[in-house]
């Protein structure tokens, strides 16, 4: 019963919110629902049992990625005046795709009512379950069985940070900004400084 | 199966992965000074994978024995000679990429740690048995290739180059993923072997699906027709270095990968994906031809004719016989060769002060002010065009034996008439170099590195080459009985 309640509760919120993220016309509160709804989300999964990925939503998306998110929409330099004169234009081409949307979505529960879909069962070949909780299976599997291609996604992360910096990074000639304490404080002021006296009218050669 | 005869079977890959983090390290604090010590390091490590993978090929490796990682990977053959095209194509690309950064001063040591984590990711590609290996073995080499493309960043074109990849990669990776779900959703397993046993049966809808998904991710990675859009741009803004390296490396991994999918994966319900091959290859080989003539940018006319050359490889497919699939082998050994070589040559052309030089209208009367130039182009042209003695012609000529022999007869057909549509523009560009009126634009001079590669290549097309298909007709049977080996 109370599993039930709690379902439906996390289920309606992660729609809701799903649906605010795309209606919300200030960016900043998308993300915010969007937060929301990665919320909802790890509670559905709790729900079912996976509490590993029920945090990662948590720590990784909540934590990460939708403030990371939130940064990018803040610099973005988004004029609101200019985001709703486009709403008249585009409303008849939203219209068709909105249409195109129902029909899938008509044709989608058609389908739905014949029967339900054949899903296929694992063949039994995965490793045995080797520890307690699915957060230890995970792991066991991921450091075991997975090794090699866990490996290789660190080496996939290591890729997009030397790529991020490659196209980012400039070399700079200038200083930047470095000071060498020394040679200011030996610095005399009969270097830096030159006495003229300009006769009137005439400018300075300098 | 313990981890350290899978560690033993994988050493080029290792060699690969450590060689990389090395350089990673030594260009963090070598700085730009390092990046000729970088790239020549990164040749030798991609020359060590080559000599470590070439016993493997020569003897026909297959079977259980080459099964790595709980099934993961396949070690065999037909992996081994894609990785040898992998590594003697990046490392074209490498020797070739010093020169014409250092005009305008990019030149990094980074650039060859990213061809070198691309070729492992390559490497990883043609070896994997398994979705789960197939997609992180594509999003390593495409994430590299994303940053290469952009690598000139302040320069317009290769920036749009670069973001056009991108976002056009992202779509087809998402596309891909989505049909790997369905495809693991309704067969429950990821390993290659496993669909295959799950859909012997008959496809289900949903698998069908996942399938369909699947080829078309398959096929924008390959840049077949109707996923080819992104082909020319990418390849006419991206660095020439770059585009040399895309058009020979990351092609030949993603169609070995098509092919190990398609006769592994799906193998059982060839029928099912025979059609989207076959229609994918005409399209390709008629949008390349057509789309090439009106051309006047020589590394879009490029882009266009690679585009042709997938749509001949992929009447090999199309086939679903391991004859098929050899004959692909042999035809990719060449296109690669045939590629390198155009892309090295266009590489070649440059003004007095070193600017490339890339329109027709700058090449006309080359035979003249560069006979030796010229002659190379013009044997690699003729090659292309599929011209008898060359050996692009033995390339088109064992993909049509394979279809006709696979009683697809209809598709030989088309292909022979498409490719005497696609020698036009391959002709029009030796008109221009040998019987216009000469401009003498082509000024530069190049080191003895591009000369060496020039000359590789046209010896590989030439007919001295005829010497060798006997045994690279074994080796590329043994290669394709590989497959046909699901351990």
């Amino acid at each position: 019963m109370i599993h039930t309640l709690a379902f439906y509760l996390f289920a309606v919120l992660v729609i809701a919110s799903g649906a605010m993220v795309v209606m919300a016309r200030n960016p900043v509160h998308s993300v915010l629902w969007l937060i929301l709804a990665f919320f909802n989300a790890a509670g559905l999964m709790v729900l079912v049992g996976a509490e590993f990925i029920a945090m990662l939503l948590v720590i990784v998306y909540v934590g990460a990625v939708a403030v990371l998110f939130l940064f990018v929409v803040m610099m973005l330099n988004i004029d609101f005046a200019e985001l709703r004169a486009g709403f008249v234009k585009n409303a008849p081409l939203g219209a068709v795709v909105a249409l195109i949307l129902l029909a899938e979505l008509v044709l989608g529960i058609g389908a739905y009512r014949v029967g339900a879909i054949d899903l296929g069962s694992p063949d039994g070949s995965a490793a045995p379950l080797l520890g307690e909780g699915n957060t230890e299976n995970i792991g066991a599997l991921l450091y075991s069985r997975y090794l090699f291609l866990f490996e290789m996604a660190g080496i996939i992360l290591l890729v997009a940070m030397i790529g991020a910096i490659v196209l980012t990074h400039r070399e700079s000639r200038a200083s930047r900004g470095h000071q060498d304490i020394g040679k200011q404080v030996s610095r005399r002021p009969e270097d830096a400084t030159e006495m003229k006296q300009p006769e009137v009218g005439k400018g300075v050669e300098l | 199966m313990d981890i350290l005869s899978s560690l033993g079977l994988i050493i080029p890959e290792l060699i690969l992965a450590i060689s990389g983090l090395i350089l990673l390290l030594v260009s963090a604090w070598g700085g730009n000074q390092a990046s000729k010590p970088v790239s020549i390091a990164a040749c030798i490590a991609l020359g060590g994978a080559f000599f470590l993978v070439a016993p493997g090929v020569c003897a026909g490796v297959s079977g259980p024995d080459t099964l790595a990682f709980f099934g993961q990977m396949r070690i065999d053959a037909f992996a081994g000679i894609a990785k040898l095209m992998i590594s003697a194509a990046a490392g074209a690309a490498l020797v070739v990429a010093p020169a014409y950064f250092d005009r305008l001063k990019a030149m990094r040591p980074e650039f060859a740690v990213l061809v070198l984590f691309a070729a492992l990711g390559m490497s990883i590609m043609v070896s994997a048995a398994d979705l789960l290996a197939l997609y992180i073995g594509l999003e390593l080499n495409s994430l590299a290739a994303y940053v290469l493309a952009a690598y000139l960043r302040d320069d317009d074109k290769s920036a749009e180059a670069g973001l056009k990849y991108f976002v056009l990669g992202a779509l087809a990776s998402g596309i891909l993923l989505f049909g790997m779900s369905l495809t693991y959703g309704f067969t429950g397993t990821t390993s290659f072997t496993g669909i295959n046993a799950a859909i012997s049966g008959g496809l289900s809808g949903g698998q069908l699906f996942g399938l369909i998904f699947v080829l078309a991710g398959m096929a924008f990675k390959i840049s077949a027709v109707p996923f080819h859009m992104w082909t020319p741009d990418v390849y006419e803004g991206a660095p020439t270095p770059v585009t040399a390296f895309f058009a020979s490396a990351p092609k030949v991994a993603a169609i070995a990968l098509l092919a190990r999918l398609s006769l592994e994966a799906f193998g059982s319900q060839a029928e099912a994906w025979q059609q989207v091959v076959t229609f994918a290859a005409i399209a390709s080989i008629v949008v390349g031809a057509l789309g090439a003539i009106g051309q006047d940018n020589i590394k879009r006319l490029l882009a266009f004719s690679s585009i042709n050359n997938v749509g001949f490889i992929l009447i090999g497919l199309a086939t679903a016989t391991l004859a098929g699939a050899s004959a692909m082998l042999i035809y990719l050994v060449f296109y690669v060769a045939m590629t390198v070589g155009s892309f090295v040559a266009v590489l070649m052309l440059k003004d007095a002060e070193g600017n490339p030089l890339e329109t027709f209208g700058d090449i006309k009367g080359l035979s003249t002010t560069r006979p030796a130039l010229a002659w190379c182009l013009l044997l690699i042209m003729f090659s292309l065009a599929g011209i008898p003695p060359l050996m692009g012609f033995y390339g088109k000529l064992v993909v049509f034996q394979a279809a006709v022999e696979a009683d697809l007869l209809a598709l030989a057909v088309i292909g022979i008439a498409a490719s005497v549509i696609g020698a036009f523009y391959y002709l029009k560009f030796i008109k221009v170099m040998f019987f216009d009126e000469p401009v003498d634009r082509v000024k530069g001079t190049s080191d003895w590195a591009h000369w060496a590669l020039l000359l590789i290549s046209t010896v590989v097309i030439s007919p001295v080459a005829f010497l060798g298909t006997e045994w690279l007709g074994n080796l590329t049977e043994m290669a394709a009985a590989a497959l046909a080996i699901a351990g």
